[in-house]
């Protein structure tokens, strides 16, 4: 198990809910990844539309603890009210928090990203940051009261996997007992288990699944990716060495000439 | 009064915030709304009063990463 604000999560894997092919094909992915959290938006309703009626009674069917996000917002004043707005919409304190700072590679305002959470912590909510894998923000937004960090691997929908597994190592160094989750920037399951071996704690994503030729089996693959990679952190890997070491003992072995 | 809402104009005679999402056919317990930036509560909306200019956001769930 993994904990959370308290709550107790079956799996390492969070997911998120846009870009699927249908309702059905998310709805399967969701249950097929073994999840328990997914992540959700809010947007601008339609005057006598009901989009988000049918999505919401969709995501409630599906039994899952929900984690809104700030997505799309590019201030503090935005993020917070939006925060707020979450809250009030999806009855949870829990709030993936994210103030975008630049329009190509969605990476995060972390000026902006310390101040919005500092004002969120004080409010009352759980705060998940979307950041970088810059330490001395990591140091602030634990700061502003911060309990959990998600740190960027790759920019958002890139599917390039962990490019900077140094900043990564020494992340997880620096913070051995704040939970550490990896969002943004997986494309495969062999990512999600590299930073699982890494000792990170659970991986968020959505790109990887929503778009992957088959979503449910691609959801499938991610859960189990993570509770490989889990596993095999708790178990001792080998460090890696230059020089042959043969695995089949030598004594014993016949001479024929 | 003229009300910019979800960054439509609108001329309505609401003068609150519920009688405004009555008027144009927002019915919901999963909706959201802020006025002029600043959270406006369920409970809050049917003594909201509005004024002429006010940017109400009407927001509801949606899929997200």
């Amino acid at each position: 198990m993994f904990e959370l604000f308290g709550t107790s999560l079956p799996s390492r894997l969070l997911l998120g809910t846009a870009q699927y092919p249908s309702p059905a094909i998310l709805a399967d992915a969701v249950k097929a990844s073994g999840t328990s959290v997914v992540t959700v938006s809010l947007r601008r309703e339609m005057a006598g539309g009901r989009a988000g009626e049918k999505f919401w009674s969709l995501i409630r069917s599906l039994g899952m603890r929900i984690l809104p996000n700030t997505a799309g917002c590019h201030s503090v004043k935005e993020a917070v009210t939006t925060a707020k707005m979450a809250r009030e919409v999806f009855g949870t304190s829990w709030i993936k928090l994210e103030v975008i700072g630049n329009h190509d590679t969605l990476q995060p305002d972390v000026f902006g990203l310390v101040e919005a959470a500092r004002i969120l912590c004080e409010d009352g909510f759980s705060v998940f940051p979307y950041t970088t894998d810059d330490l001395v923000v990591a140091e602030r937004l634990l700061e502003a009261g911060c309990r959990v960090l998600m740190p960027w691997c790759a920019p958002i929908g890139s599917a390039l996997g962990p490019v900077n597994m140094t900043a990564l190592r020494s992340m997880r160094g620096h913070f051995p007992g704040v939970p550490l989750i990896v969002d943004a920037g997986l494309g495969r399951p062999s990512h999600a288990a590299t930073v699982l071996e890494l000792g990170f704690d659970a991986v968020l994503l959505n790109t990887a699944v929503a778009r992957a030729g088959d979503p449910v089996g691609m959801a499938r693959a991610f859960g189990k990716a993570v509770d490989a990679g889990r596993e095999a952190f708790l178990s001792g890997m080998l460090e890696p060495r230059d020089v042959a070491v043969p695995s089949t003992p030598t004594i014993g072995r016949a001479v024929f000439s | 009064m003229k009300l910019i809402v979800n960054g439509e104009v609108h001329e309505v005679a609401a003068a609150t915030l519920a009688e405004l999402l009555a008027a144009l056919d927002y019915d919901g317990d999963w909706l959201a709304t802020a006025v002029n930036s600043d959270v406006v509560h369920k409970a809050r909306r049917a003594e909201f009063q509005l004024s002429d200019g006010d940017r109400i956001e009407i927001l509801s769930p949606m899929q997200g990463g």
